[in-house]
């Protein structure tokens, strides 16, 4: 009873962990942790293993080997040695699991946060819903092409102060 | 049932991913305009992500511990599953659009049925991809409008890639025993449900593009069996090489 009380008391808590987590950057947009992103689908321990499960934002993502990596390392610096990255598939990430904090880092970083309810391509025309510029706020904004800078955001741009920005679309 | 459908259903689906990815990587940098350029360059990238997802699985299905990286690297052309689509050659921007467009409606029909499979890692990846190719075939179809209903010179171009493209996309929606087995027991995409969806939106896009598809064009076909043109062979000699000249070679 003492030794795995013991045992217990040495592990980090849940909730640490999460609270370290959010201080890892997505290598892509270093503003918004990899929690606020809402890949980090869930923290566990299982016997000694810290086992976080990750889930990928685009299939093809060159970002997904290198958040795996940081996370082991942000981890690692808080003494935890035995970590195990899982890789879940399903259900498939989507933009609606970006933080509340996260969307509104984005636009102050100059990314149009991904607009509610339009989940998936083809959703923006569909529905009329109007992308913001992250500048100066006007709708009056045109996509110049669904494909940007990286594979989850698209190029628009802002006809009212003229500067292009990066939409990052709703997936 | 004939001898590892699943796995040969499974490797028609990275391989279609794979060859069409090598294919439309060649345009990085060379592209008619930079937004194009990007747009290709992520296509191709959210394809081999596909690709890495289907492949592993299909090696797993295979049992013999090879990876997704050895059935890309160490096959050689009989033995890849591809449809005659995705290997025919890029021509202008118009042919690569439309071979793109030709693909991406499929793929996007397919995807939306095999969300459904009775095989739960099927589902989960068909699940993943239909979301990227969504916006893939958002793209493509957009692009045939414009270009279609273009200039004369770009209408020209789009039908000329129409005409010989058509007889390649049939084999994409034309079931052999391997899609009959797996459909009925609830694993492989319906192709016949398939097919009528792809019509339905091919002669709607078509329509608005101001393009006619060929009538009564045959259905060229093979590469789902492994009997590929002699482009197969040179897509893969290149994409092999290094791993065939330096077995196990990483960086």
């Amino acid at each position: 009873m003492v030794t795995v009380m013991t045992a217990t008391a040495a592990k980090p808590s849940i909730d640490d962990i999460w609270r370290w987590l959010e201080a890892v950057p997505d290598p892509e947009i270093p503003v918004i942790s990899v929690v606020d992103l809402g890949i980090v689908r869930d923290v566990s321990w299982e016997e000694d293993a810290l086992v976080v499960t990750v889930t990928p934002t685009y299939s093809g993502c060159p970002a997904t080997a290198v958040i795996a990596l940081e996370i082991e390392n942000a981890l690692r610096d808080r003494g935890i040695e035995n970590v195990t990255i899982k890789s879940r598939l399903s259900p498939a990430w989507t933009t609606r699991w970006i933080s509340a904090a996260g969307r509104e880092k984005l636009k102050s970083y100059g990314i149009a946060p991904p607009v509610e309810g339009a989940a998936c391509a083809g959703a923006l025309r569909l529905n009329d819903v109007t992308v913001s510029c992250p500048r100066c706020g006007s709708s009056d904004t045109e996509c110049v092409s669904p494909f940007g800078s990286t594979p989850c955001k698209a190029s628009y741009r802002c006809k009212a102060c003229l500067e292009p920005f990066d939409y990052f679309k709703s997936f | 049932m004939p001898q590892d459908a699943l796995f040969d259903y499974v490797l028609r689906m990275g391989d279609n991913c794979l060859v069409l990815a090598q294919r439309v990587s060649v345009w990085c940098g060379h592209a008619p305009v930079l937004e194009e350029d990007i747009a290709l360059a992520n296509t191709a990238l959210d394809l081999i992500g596909q690709t890495r997802l289907w492949l592993s699985y299909a090696g797993e299905i295979e049992g013999k511990g090879r990876s997704a990286d050895d059935l890309a690297y160490l096959r050689d052309a009989r033995a890849f599953r591809n449809c005659l689509l995705v290997e025919q050659p890029n021509g202008d921007f118009g042919q690569t659009l439309m071979r793109q467009f030709l693909f991406d409606a499929w793929h996007h029909f397919t995807l939306g049925a095999l969300k459904n499979s009775a095989d739960g890692r099927i589902a989960e990846i068909a699940e993943k991809a239909a979301k990227e190719v969504a916006y893939h075939l958002d793209r493509s179809g957009d692009l045939v409008i414009r270009l279609g209903d273009g200039t004369a010179e770009s209408h020209n171009r789009m039908q000329a890639a129409l005409d010989h493209l058509w007889p390649f996309a049939g084999e994409l929606t034309t079931p052999d025993e391997v899609d009959e087995a797996l459909t009925q027991k609830g694993v492989a995409a319906d192709l016949a449900q398939v097919e009528s969806q792809v019509s339905a939106y091919m002669e709607k896009t078509l329509a608005e593009a101001t393009l006619s598809a060929p009538k009564d064009a045959p259905v060229r076909k093979g590469g789902k069996t492994g009997l590929h043109g002699e482009e197969l062979g040179y897509i893969l000699a290149e994409m092999q090489f290094l791993q065939r000249a330096y077995p196990g070679a990483t960086w």
